[in-house]
């Protein structure tokens, strides 16, 4: 008997038995539908992570305050003279532009809405070197920073929400805790990053902002940003900042009172983070697709009993224990095979609508079914199948004929 | 030594362990059956018909003696082997007919050929078979819209559709009412007489038995009468 035929009979039987085939299937269905839609949504997650880490720039580095590693007496402030010491091409050939930021998160107000954002003091460097791209109006100019102008300009979040639109506001005064700034420009939208919103800010100059708005400590600094020459050059950037601070702090290699990162040390932590969340989450949808293969060698073993007659008489007309065998197997990797196929629908779909709640919430956010993911899903569903029918096909295929003819 | 005999059975014994006590079912039984012939087993509940029919059908081995069917010596063949066997040279008709309930007339028939690996000529042959058992116009029914004596004659053609060397039919009329139960009888002597299959018919009935030339009486795991030697 070849397997063709198997396939149409066992087709046949498991179409005769709807309800209970279909109930059998749905366990599979479930597993198999939890395994894709995690694994959908865990790669998704992974793709928006990274997407928004990668968007802050290739050639990007961060310097900080403090050290996680290790607990350091006499911590240095990062500094303005740190600063304008990276800042020279001839100490450090491979930092392009140096930006220095002093952050808070303030009240803002405009016509009696008032709103919390984060206002950031910054140079005219930070638009190269973060990229901000001005929709409308001018970024903050060398003038307005040597001159601390109470300038500002608004994120498109931050313009919505005080004005409830972000065009046409250049020239509005804003209050921000209570001291009156003029727009001058409005920044293009960068999408919710997985750092808060980088829309919901408000950026001075760093000047007005340390004079009037962010007492720091003589010429202290909360983070610089660094643009490296080239995204090739990062490794080198990173050397040469650890130098220069080493140096300007007056401190043993080791025991640094400052941290560098790098985006692609950024990009690794996620990408880490994000895979064990999908393997952890792929891992707890796979126990549901094992009980599911437990609910197909139940069933299995039910029809076996069931069917002890047919057996007997398959037999005495000549089935071979290998033809018997096949029979069974067939039918219980077909039950899972259709679960697998339909839960990969099931779970397409699942992945799909969370996508779209996502979106709505304000989070863009694509879940990818994967090739793999699906081959995956259809080969797992049918192995499980054919080995949790193994047993109870092995116990059909060795039924004597005698005996089962006998069975009432 | 060829000889004319279909079924050679020299001393055929089955005994069952039923935990500490032995039961012999058959002891001791030869049986030679003729090409052809028509023969007719009875005999009382346990007085190892059954037994006999398993181990002459080829269901099961026995625990001595030899046994020669159609030429080939069969007692010691493995399951698979005996399956063979089965498929070839047996043609079974049991009381309860053992149709499988999903498939067609027409498929209830093919099933033997599935087996043996027959591919082309299987819906022709298994057309003929039902044909010759006057049912070529039902071949599309499932078993459920057959009455009983139709399910018998599906059941016979099953049996007829490999050509076998031997039909064994187990009280084939025991499920049917005494007209059908006639005309079933009168289907398999006239196959009889027209492909000279041999037939072997365990029954209780004696009317049953009354249309074989030959009958044999079995009483505990003997032959205890035989009117054909």
């Amino acid at each position: 008997m070849n397997i063709g035929q198997a396939i149409l009979e066992a087709m046949e039987t498991l179409n005769g038995n709807k309800l209970r085939s279909g109930l059998t299937i749905l366990g599979i269905v479930i597993g198999v539908a939890a395994v894709i839609a995690m694994l959908a949504v865990g790669s998704g997650a992974q793709n928006t992570i990274t997407g928004s880490i990668s968007g802050i720039g290739t050639n990007l580095l961060f310097v900080f305050k403090g050290n996680m590693q290790q607990t350091i007496r006499n911590l240095k402030p990062l500094t303005m003279g740190d600063v304008n010491a990276l800042s020279d091409p001839l100490q450090a050939p491979h930092i392009e532009k140096v930006a220095p930021v002093i952050q808070k998160t303030m009240t803002v107000t405009f016509e009696g809405q008032s709103s919390s954002i984060q206002i950031s003091g910054v140079t005219p460097d930070e638009q190269s070197v973060r990229n901000r791209i001005v929709t409308e109006g001018d970024f903050i100019s060398i003038d307005n920073l040597n001159g601390r102008a109470s300038v500002a300009v608004i994120g498109p979040q931050a313009a919505d929400k005080l004005f409830g639109t972000h065009t046409g506001i250049v020239g509005e005064s804003i209050r921000i805790t209570g001291q009156p700034f003029r727009i001058i420009g409005i920044l293009a939208s960068k999408g919710g990053g997985s750092f808060g919103s980088q829309d919901n800010i408000i950026l001075v100059p760093l000047t007005t902002a340390k004079a009037r708005l962010i007492p720091r400590n003589l010429d202290e600094v909360d983070i610089i940003y660094i643009q490296a020459t080239s995204s090739d050059n990062v490794t080198m950037a990173q050397s040469e900042i650890r130098q220069i601070l080493s140096t300007r702090h007056q401190i043993q290699p080791g025991a640094e009172d400052f941290t560098i990162f790098t985006q692609q040390d950024f990009l690794s932590l996620a990408s880490t983070i994000t895979g064990v969340l999908t393997v952890f989450l792929g891992g707890i949808a796979a126990i549901s697709l094992l009980v599911g293969g437990i609910g197909i060698m139940n069933i299995m073993l039910v029809s076996v009993t069931e069917r002890t007659r047919e057996i007997g008489l398959r037999k005495a007309i000549g089935a071979h224990k290998r033809d018997i065998m096949i029979q069974f197997l067939v039918e219980s990797s077909l039950l899972s095979l259709f679960g697998g196929l339909i839960g990969i629908v099931f779970g397409w779909l699942i992945a799909f609508v969370v996508g779209k709640i996502a979106s709505a919430s304000g989070t863009p956010f694509t879940p990818t079914v994967g090739l793999n993911a699906i081959l995956l899903a259809t080969i797992f569903s049918t192995a499980v199948g054919l080995f949790f029918g193994l047993y109870p096909a092995n116990r059909a295929a060795s039924l004597q004929p005698v005996e089962a003819l006998r069975y009432e | 030594m060829k000889t004319d005999n279909v079924i050679q059975a020299k001393d055929l014994c089955k005994i069952y362990q039923m935990g500490e006590v032995e039961v012999r079912a058959l002891c001791g039984v030869s049986l030679n059956i003729k090409r052809g012939e028509v023969l007719a087993i009875m005999g009382p509940s346990g007085s190892g018909k059954s037994t006999l029919m398993n181990l002459l059908g080829c269901l099961d081995r026995p625990t001595r003696g030899e046994y020669i069917l159609d030429g080939e010596m069969v007692s010691h063949l493995n399951d698979d082997q005996l399956a063979e066997i089965r498929n070839r040279k047996v043609g079974f008709v049991f009381q309860n007919f053992n149709l499988l309930p999903r498939m067609t007339a027409l498929g209830n028939v093919e099933l033997p050929l599935r087996y043996s690996g027959e591919n082309g000529s299987r819906r022709e042959k298994a057309k003929k078979s039902l044909q010759a058992v006057g049912l070529a116009d039902r071949m599309d029914h499932k078993p459920m819209e057959l009455s009983g004596g139709e399910q018998q004659r599906v059941a016979i053609a099953r049996a007829l559709v490999n050509h076998p060397a031997i039909i064994m039919a187990d009280e084939p009329t025991g499920n049917l009412d005494s007209k059908s139960g006639k005309e079933i009888m009168d289907l398999l002597i006239n196959l009889n007489k027209v492909s000279g299959t041999t037939l072997i018919i365990v029954t209780h009935d004696p009317n049953v038995a009354g249309r074989a030339r030959r009958v044999i009486h079995l009483y505990d795991g003997l032959i205890a009468k035989d009117n054909g030697k």
